[in-house]
């Protein structure tokens, strides 16, 4: 792989940013976009566009098979059993929230538990506070260690018959932890839990398997994964969709409506409701097929090499202390730097073109276990280069040099 | 954009060494302050005294160096004002800050008014205004005897 040939894909990296180049390393909150997948938005609002679904003339008919085109290649993208089992949001923090609200209203009753662990982002743990709320539920945190990994045999313990769900992340996006979801899942499965993984961010950069990893709901932000803001994907079994009740209610997802009762409309347009974003659902197939291009092999040994290259070179950084240490990490890189608040660290960085995120990363409970009030965080995308870590490495020195550290 | 306009020496020493930071023993008036954005926390501690007069104030939290020197700064220029110039004071760093980059208080000194000046490179940094302003509504809160936290998301 030709990693400058990757970059050249994307239109972004010939901006200047503050004068300088371009350094972007904030992809854990959101990718650059490649120019398939702009050129895709701008000809199907240019030549394609039409709603899907509810017309028969040739410009629908066509827009309907592209939207399906993007949901039969998520099917093969994570390996579902069936396009019925991909159901489109307007981002993850949605597809959990179907989840949460749909399972939460039929299964979760007084005083059950949901497990879910500390690393989660807020958007794993607030749509399940809503059942704490509504529903008396009782929420368990698995504890991590100091490095940021899952104590299992603590997670373990904390399933009892009560536990009803377990909602976790594939991938931290603050000690880039790769959880070892498959043996979660099989503990689970063991007691016949079901069990939802937040693929934020772990789609744009590992192998995602829902057959193999058995889980039972996978959610997805495809602003992550090199594709358009707007749309999520939530993957579930087949079996839960259909048992679950519906989730938003109109237009599109029913069947018949009667002034005394109405029926719904058959997967995965049950849990579509609405006009969906439909240019960006057909765009983001450029995204996935941008992904396909490179294959994912090659995606996880440019970014693991590029973590490694980062780490070593930014430990040896005098005062820069790097957050969490888990036994398997991906090119989320969190990290401190004793004397200077995150946020001045961002700032001062930014001024050298260097894009990264300063803040809590919607984790507070993570820094809270972490005793940290916020962290900077560079995270890392296939379009990143040696280069990009080495003018990172010189802008914090640059921010040592004005806060007189050594 | 100029980093050195916004990291100023005196921004950069304040930050470190706040003044006035700890709680007194002995106050009148309190406010509790948060930056959800970035979890940027601050309490104030005003005494006032019989006349109406800032004889103490002081400061608890964490936060960028922004803030903290804001914080300090701020502890320092308003503590033996009276509370009518007090409040004074703040309305017109955050009129500074937000519109005219100037300070208008004829109760500053000029090394006061370099120093609260000094504040004002914050205004080419849009994202990091709020870390400025924090602890002047908090003041502003404490004064008017608000009894909720002050939120920056929910002033502009």
């Amino acid at each position: 792989m030709d990693i400058n040939e990757v970059k050249s894909q994307f239109p972004i990296f010939s901006k200047k940013i503050n004068g300088k180049q371009l350094v972007y390393l904030d992809s854990s909150n959101s990718a650059q976009k490649p120019a398939s997948v702009i050129k895709k938005l701008d000809n199907f609002y240019k030549n394609e566009f039409s709603n899907i679904g509810r017309s028969i003339h040739a410009l629908s008919v066509n827009a309907t098979n592209k939207f399906e085109e993007t949901r039969s290649n998520v099917k093969k993208f994570i390996n579902a059993s069936s396009k019925d089992e991909i159901i489109f949001t307007k981002n993850a923090t949605e597809s959990i929230n179907l989840v949460a609200s749909t399972f939460g209203q039929k299964y979760i009753k007084k005083g059950d538990e949901i497990l879910i662990t500390e690393l989660e982002h807020h958007s794993n743990y607030v749509p399940w506070h809503y059942l704490r709320v509504n529903k008396g539920a009782v929420i368990k945190f698995a504890p991590i260690n100091d490095d940021g990994d899952i104590l299992i045999d603590k997670f373990k313990k904390l399933i009892n018959s009560k536990t009803k769900i377990i909602a976790l992340t594939h991938l931290s996006n603050v000690t880039g932890t790769i959880v070892p979801i498959k043996e979660i899942i099989e503990i689970a499965k063991k007691k016949d839990i079901p069990v939802l993984v937040d693929g934020c961010q772990s789609a744009p950069h590992i192998k995602i398997d829902v057959r193999d990893l058995d889980c039972d709901f996978y959610a997805i932000s495809c602003h992550k994964v090199y594709g358009p803001t707007g749309v999520g994907v939530l993957y579930a079994k087949k079996k839960w969709l259909e048992k679950l009740p519906p989730y938003i209610g109109g237009g599109g997802m029913i069947s018949e409506v009667k002034k005394d009762k109405v029926t719904y409309a058959p997967l995965p347009e049950k849990y579509e409701a609405g006009t969906m974003p439909t240019a960006e659902v057909v765009a983001f197939n450029e995204s996935i097929k941008f992904m396909q291009s490179i294959g994912i092999e090659n995606i996880i040994k440019h970014e693991s090499e590029l973590t490694n290259y980062a780490l070593e070179k930014m430990r040896k950084i005098n005062s820069v202390n790097i957050v969490g240490n888990p036994k398997n990490k991906a090119g989320v890189i969190s990290f401190t730097i004793k004397g200077i608040h995150p946020h001045d660290i961002s700032t001062i960085v930014d001024e050298e073109g260097v894009a990264i995120r300063a803040g809590h990363h919607c984790c507070q409970i993570l820094h809270e276990r972490l005793n940290l009030s916020a962290t900077a965080r560079a995270s890392i995308g296939i379009y990143n280069t040696t280069e990009d870590i080495d003018i990172l490495c010189k802008a914090i020195e640059n921010c040592k040099k004005i806060f007189g550290l050594k | 954009m100029d980093l050195k306009q916004l990291y100023q020496d005196i921004i950069l020493e304040h930050g470190k060494s706040p003044r006035n930071f700890g709680k007194s023993e002995k106050y009148t008036h309190e406010a509790k302050g948060y930056n959800p954005l970035c979890g940027d926390k601050v309490q104030i501690f005003l005494n006032l005294n019989k006349d109406k007069k800032v004889e103490d104030l002081t400061f608890e939290g964490s936060g960028c160096a922004i803030s903290m020197a804001s914080t300090s700064i701020m502890t320092e220029l308003v503590k033996g004002k009276s509370l009518e110039i007090a409040k004074k004071i703040v309305l017109d760093f955050l009129d500074m800050i937000k519109n005219t980059q100037q300070i208008k208080s004829e109760e500053l000194d000029e090394d006061q008014k370099i120093k609260i000046m000094s504040l004002s490179g914050v205004k080419q940094y849009p994202m990091r205004v709020k870390c400025a302003t924090l602890a002047w509504h908090t003041l502003n809160s404490a004064m008017l005897e608000k009894k909720e936290e002050v939120n920056t998301e929910a002033f502009d």
